[in-house]
């Protein structure tokens, strides 16, 4: 990390995603930029998602398939009009396939000032998966 | 009866069979056209952070996308017709050992001005950080806001 401590940040478009097969609403959609590492214990997920609200966040681990869907609302009040525009808003959407086995029940997910943390443990290798078989 | 004399009788005065062809294709010109001009106004300054600019009959509103960032560590100032906005992203590394799969998002320090349309009243300019997303609102100065001018009957 020492040596990016004093570069100078580069402007950067956000990436829209177009090829998306299917979407049921109209809008833009976008790449968020992640950070994924992990330690022997766990999978780390550090997504930049601003402007967006806890309760916004759909994430899902479904057969090891991770999705982030972030439904971000427009911040312009309707009656403001556009002087120039730089960036645009719209919904997030990625998904990861994860190669270890998560714990599902221990996923731990923070938002804060627009950066969302996801922490996936890995199930202990020593002991035998348990699986539960719902009701519903 | 309007309808039929519509068809019967075009009233927006074409000369020859192909007048009304060429009209369709000028609107339909002005519609490519005016689709375009919203989706991709934007254009990119090249200096972080990007910023939408937006106005309403009392105030300017300046956006940028500043995800981890808090107000504090945001250094914003104005003048009558400038903004600049200075700071460093940090992203905190809790463990050193830990090993990367993906490494997309950076840090760094930006400093930027940005000149704004008219004047402004600088007493009164506010910003907030929320979310990730830096909002200041300036208001306009007195003397540049639109007036209502009355006309008189005599």
């Amino acid at each position: 990390m020492a040596d990016t401590e004093n570069k100078a940040l580069q402007a950067k478009e956000k990436l829209e995603i177009t090829g998306q097969a299917e979407q049921s609403r109209p809008g833009l959609v976008f790449n968020p930029t992640v950070d994924i590492f992990e330690t022997d214990n766990e999978i780390t997920l550090m997504a930049d998602i601003p402007g967006a609200k806890a309760e916004d966040l759909n994430i899902d681990l479904h057969d090891s398939l991770l999705t982030l869907e972030v439904d971000v609302k427009s911040p312009e009040e309707p009656d403001e009009e556009d002087i120039f525009r730089e960036y645009r808003t719209g919904k997030y959407f990625r998904q990861f396939r994860l190669s270890q086995v998560i714990d599902q029940s221990k996923i731990d997910a923070e938002l804060k000032d627009g950066v969302l943390g996801l922490r996936l443990p890995k199930v202990e290798a020593a002991t035998p998966r348990r699986i539960s078989v719902r009701t519903s | 009866m309007i309808f039929r004399r519509r068809i019967d009788v075009p009233a927006w005065g074409w000369t020859t069979p192909f007048g009304e062809l060429e009209n369709l294709r000028r609107q339909m010109d002005l519609l490519t056209e005016g689709m375009t001009r919203g989706l991709w106004r934007e254009t990119s300054p090249g200096v972080f952070p990007l910023m939408n600019l937006t106005e309403d009959k009392d105030n300017y509103y300046v956006r940028a996308e500043l995800p981890g960032l808090k107000a504090e560590d945001l250094d914003i100032s104005v003048t009558a017709d400038t903004l600049s906005i200075a700071g460093e992203r940090k992203l905190p590394i809790e463990n050193e050992k830990v090993k990367y799969h993906r490494r997309e998002r950076e840090a760094g320090t930006f400093s930027r001005i940005l000149s704004l349309p008219a004047q402004v009243d600088t007493g009164r300019v506010d910003a907030k950080c929320v979310d990730g997303l830096l909002s200041v609102i300036l208001p306009k100065a007195e003397a540049v806001k639109p007036k209502q001018i009355a006309v008189k009957a005599s």
